[in-house]
């Protein structure tokens, strides 16, 4: 199992419940899709898979690391080697270049390979918006740097939160079929926070969240 | 309506508490040293306006005699002939320590004196006789009452206060008394309403010469230049200031643009929003102001007694050392206040009022404003050579001052330009992820951080410009006072009979004994000091000449030449070559000029014959000794003992050279003060550049957290950011801060002083300086860095927040 969540529990800092007992697993190479109504913990979910956030109850194991035995640089030192996050804002380093963005996370992680990013640019349609910076970029090229990024550094376990929610139908579909495809062929795992039952519908499994519970 | 918007508009400042605080404190900042300098210059100039009013001076014609004294003889001819003159005798008067003037004047024929009326208004007037007959009374101010009262053997004191500080007045009767020199006059006082028919000048008094009241060197022309210097620096000091306002307003306004189009939108019209945000950078501007004034108040206060004190020094200024607070000057701090914030915020404001009602609310028009675009460089480029332009087409001290501005501000407006460019290559050289980000992203900070970088640039090139005028001014002066000052003993007689006995007592236990003997004369240029040198081997060897034609000293000890100072030279274009004209009949060549740091008086130097022949009877009352460095203790001791002298009348070389240096290092207290405040203040402006960028920083720093660095990586790279900034705009502030030490030396020094100084590196200064500039940048970082190391992940999860 690559990633285990055993009755995690998480309050926001007033001490309202976000999740409550959550369990769920996901095997390498498999894709999950987390739907559920805003405010339902999705995004605290994918951010404490991220070892971005910590727990308050329970445990999260991620390729066999128990998330909570983590200091601040081990957690740190996991985002770089072993998982990678694509974001609904893109989250790119507006200051670098499209080059330099997707092969950031991977020189972070000491991986870089240019080959495979330079592969990467090319699947993605960026090879001629190298040198650009983001800001001179659509939205849809924006984020498939972002996707570009995250898969450069071939991880195991690839967190995407509303990957496409700021795309319009088109640039969505695009997205979504990259980074399916990429995923595919590195044998990455996928868990995915979706409003869209479309795109839940794609992946191998589907998991709804309510009122801090899986349902 | 209004009342609606006001609140909206207000709600920004509730909100952004510490943004207010920045601006009211670089408002407090800019205004408090332009305001501290101000009330010095004030007053400064308050007293000698005083000086002037109370004691007549320069408002008549004068009558001098070139070998200083005037005869009571001929007094009493010019009387006789009818010429209203008054009589003057001055000297310095030491009571309990403490060196004052003494003024003795013709109570009865004198014009009447603000401080003689006084007295005599007062409740419990003198009789007018006690002030004429022994044994007189003193007249002076309450400050130096209590000094007189304690002291046994003086006439009663009556109380003024239209008295300039340290100056006792009396009538002349009383003073030569006092002063120990009865039937000598010092000057003569042409009154106004002379009768027509008085016998011309030159029968009754061939030796006196007139000097006009226009020709006399008023206090405030001499001390013109130091005053502007000390405004350059209050100017500099408020500009460093405004960056602050200018980058907080900026940043607030673009902060307000989602609220102005909000309020557009609802029906508010452009021109009452306008109207409204001047009035509240009005009322702004005026709470900043007031803090300001505050400041300023007490920082004069503190720098004032050392601003006396050099005055009096240099100048032999009488200022006062307490600080009063005038009401011109709050009225015009507080203006300077208001027209500065609207200077800084003008361009804001303007770029507000022509928003569309449709455009964006974000910051990147902001950021974009200051950024460094090759056109502002070129404006910056402009403006230097405008600078320089004006020094070569114009010249003089304000060209001098123009080239300092448009150095200063032309480099101000290139440093985003060049900061840029350097960390475009700094980022290409970079191997790793992490330096390549810290190079694009310090790219990227920049336009945010560029006004703070550029009043840290203004700072730090004032300070190397002015550390380096100061530092080879020196050991400029420290060598000059070794050459100038080769005697090991120096020995003032208390007239001239014991000289004579000194001399003679002296002559065969020492290796020379070098007579000082020197007059005053009426120069068309000024007072001008002829000293008598005899034939010796110092002077040859050891006598500062900056410039000479063969065989300077021959001539000028055969009597053939003189030589003149180099304020004299300057002042009046004289060099080896030209002629002196010294008297009526006494014309020289000059031979040589030599350097005479600190004096603002002319002087000049015959052989001992030819100055005897000019003055016959100059007092022989100051010897330098030349002997074994190792028997001058010894000596000095025995001097004091056999002949009677008080300690001050026998003083060793040392003991001159340190005085001499104590004298210097307090002339650059001041200079040094506000260096390290406009350094200060440019520190804070990092500071709130800092933290009021903080907000937008977040969105840039969380998406490097979520790659695999941790908060203490980033808080570290954050300080580094940081100092490395700071670091560049120091690596282009040596070149600036030189061309400006060079301007100061080269330029404004000896316009404004009359001399020049020749210009030395201090690269051990520019280490410490640099390692200041890189601490002050770390402190300043330092708040930033630590709330980024303490935030909690939340405030980061939030940047990736959908629903935001």
């Amino acid at each position: 199992m690559l990633l285990t969540f055993d009755r995690v529990q998480k309050s926001y800092p007033g001490g309202r419940p976000v999740l409550r007992d959550v369990s769920l697993t996901l095997d390498r190479g498999q894709t999950l899709a987390l739907t559920g109504e805003s405010g339902s913990g999705k995004s605290t979910l994918l951010n404490l898979a991220a070892a971005l956030d910590t727990v308050d109850g329970g445990e999260i194991t991620l390729d066999g690391t128990a998330l909570s035995q983590l200091d601040d640089p081990g957690r740190a030192a996991l985002r770089r080697s072993a998982l990678s996050l694509v974001f609904q804002q893109f989250n790119l380093i507006p200051s670098l270049t499209v080059d330099q963005n997707l092969s950031f996370h991977a020189r972070l992680a000491g991986c870089h390979d240019p080959e495979w990013s330079a592969h990467l640019a090319q699947r993605l349609g960026l090879s001629d918006l190298l040198q650009r910076y983001p800001e001179n970029l659509s939205g849809g090229q924006q984020q498939r740097v972002a996707i570009g990024r995250a898969m450069a550094a071939r991880p195991k376990l690839l967190l995407a939160d509303e990957p496409t929610g700021n795309l319009d139908e088109t640039a969505s579909a695009t997205v979504l079929d990259l980074m399916l495809s990429l995923v595919a062929d590195t044998g990455a795992a996928l868990l995915l926070v979706t409003h869209s039952a479309e795109i839940a519908g794609r992946l191998d499994r589907r998991v709804h969240l309510s009122g801090g519970h899986i349902a | 309506m209004t009342l609606a918007v006001i609140q909206a508009l207000a709600s920004h400042w509730r909100a952004h508490r510490l943004q207010l605080a920045t601006l009211l404190i670089g408002l407090a900042l800019a205004t408090g040293l332009w305001s501290a300098v101000q009330a010095i210059n004030a007053e400064a100039r308050a007293s000698y306006e005083r000086a002037a009013d109370q004691l007549a001076l320069g408002q008549y014609d004068e009558l001098h005699n070139a070998s200083g004294a005037i005869p009571l003889s001929q007094y009493v001819a010019l009387r006789r002939a009818g010429w209203q003159v008054a009589a003057v005798l001055e000297g310095p008067l030491r009571v309990n320590g403490r060196t004052l003037r003494l003024l003795g004047v013709d109570f009865v024929a004198y014009p009447a004196l603000p401080a003689v009326a006084e007295v005599e208004q007062s409740e419990t007037p003198p009789d007018p006789a006690d002030l004429l007959t022994a044994p007189g009374r003193l007249l002076t101010t309450p400050e130096v009452q209590p000094l007189l009262s304690t002291q046994p053997g003086l006439p009663p004191v009556l109380i003024s206060n239209s008295l300039p500080p340290d100056l006792i007045l009396t009538d002349i009767g009383v003073a030569e008394v006092l002063l120990d020199r009865p039937g000598e006059i010092s000057r003569l006082i042409i009154l106004p309403g002379q009768p027509g028919s008085v016998p011309p000048l030159s029968e009754i008094a061939p030796g006196l010469q007139r000097v006009a009241a226009a020709s006399q060197l008023d206090t405030a022309q001499l001390t013109d230049s130091f005053h502007l210097n000390l405004s350059a620096f209050g100017l500099l000091s408020f500009a460093v200031g405004l960056f602050i306002v200018h980058g907080t307003v900026g940043l607030a306004f673009a902060q307000r643009r989602g609220m102005i189009r909000t309020l557009r939108a609802l029906g508010v019209s452009m021109r009452r929003l306008v109207w409204l945000i001047m009035a509240e950078l009005s009322i702004l501007a005026i709470i900043g102001g007031v803090l300001g004034l505050v400041l300023g108040f007490f920082l004069a206060g503190a720098l004032l007694p050392d601003v006396a004190a050099t005055l009096r020094g240099l100048y032999g200024a009488p200022v006062s050392g307490k600080i009063t607070l005038q009401p011109q000057w709050a009225l015009a701090g507080l203006a300077m206040a208001l027209g500065g914030t609207f200077l800084a915020s003008g361009h804001a404001l303007y770029r507000l009022s022509r928003m569309p009602i449709l455009s964006g609310a974000g910051l990147q028009a902001w950021r974009s404003a200051a950024s460094g675009n090759w056109l502002v460089a070129l404006a910056g480029l402009a403006a230097i050579a405008g600078g320089v332009l004006a020094l070569l087409l114009i010249g003089g001290l304000v060209a001098g001052f123009i080239m300092v501005g448009g150095l200063l501000v032309g480099a101000a407006l290139v440093l985003p330009y060049l900061l840029s460019r350097v960390l475009i290559l700094m980022q290409r050289v970079a191997k790793g992820p992490v330096a390549q980000w810290v190079w694009s992203d310090m790219r990227a900070q920049l336009p945010g951080l560029s006004l703070a970088l550029m009043a840290l640039l203004l700072a730090l090139a004032a300070n190397i410009g002015v550390g380096t005028m100061v530092s080879s001014f020196r050991l400029t002066f420290t060598g000059w006072l070794d050459q100038r000052l080769t005697s090991e003993v120096y020995v003032t007689a208390n007239d001239d009979q014991q000289g004579l006995r000194i001399a003679e007592w002296l002559a065969p236990q020492v290796n020379a004994v070098l007579q000082i003997r020197s007059v005053e004369l009426a120069h068309p240029s000024g007072p001008l000091f002829l000293y008598g040198i005899i034939d010796d081997e110092t002077y040859r060897e050891k006598w500062p000449l900056i410039a000479s034609v063969d065989g300077v000293w021959d001539q000028v000890l055969d009597g053939s030449a003189v030589l003149i100072n180099e304020q004299l030279a300057r002042r009046e274009n004289l060099w080896p070559g030209d002629s002196l004209a010294l008297t009526q009949s006494v014309t020289l060549p000059i031979a040589g000029v030599y350097s005479d740091y600190g004096n603002p008086t002319g002087q000049a130097i015959v052989s001992m014959p030819q100055l005897d022949a000019i003055a016959p009877g100059a007092e022989t009352r100051r010897f330098g000794i030349r002997m074994d460095p190792d028997r001058a203790t010894e000596m000095t001791q025995r001097l004091r003992e056999r002949f009677d002298l008080p300690p001050r009348a026998v003083i060793q070389q040392a003991a001159l050279k340190a005085q001499s240096m104590a004298v210097f290092e307090r002339t650059f207290v001041v200079t040094s003060a506000l260096n390290i405040l406009t350094l200060g203040v440019a520190g804070f402006a990092i500071l709130t550049s800092l933290l009021t960028l903080w907000t937008q920083r977040l969105p840039q720093i969380a998406p490097v957290w979520a790659l695999g660095l941790t908060r203490a990586e980033l808080a570290r790279l954050e300080l580094l950011r940081s100092v490395l900034l700071a670091a560049l705009t120091a690596v282009f502030a040596l070149p600036l801060g030189l061309a400006l030490a060079w301007t100061l030396l080269a330029v404004i020094n000896v316009e404004a002083f009359g001399w020049r100084l020749p210009m030395f590196l201090f690269p051990a200064d520019w280490i410490y300086l640099f390692g200041l500039t890189l601490l002050a940048a770390a402190v300043a970082a330092a708040l930033p860095a630590a709330r980024l190391l303490r935030l909690p992940p939340a405030d980061l999860l939030r940047v990736f927040a959908n629903e935001r």
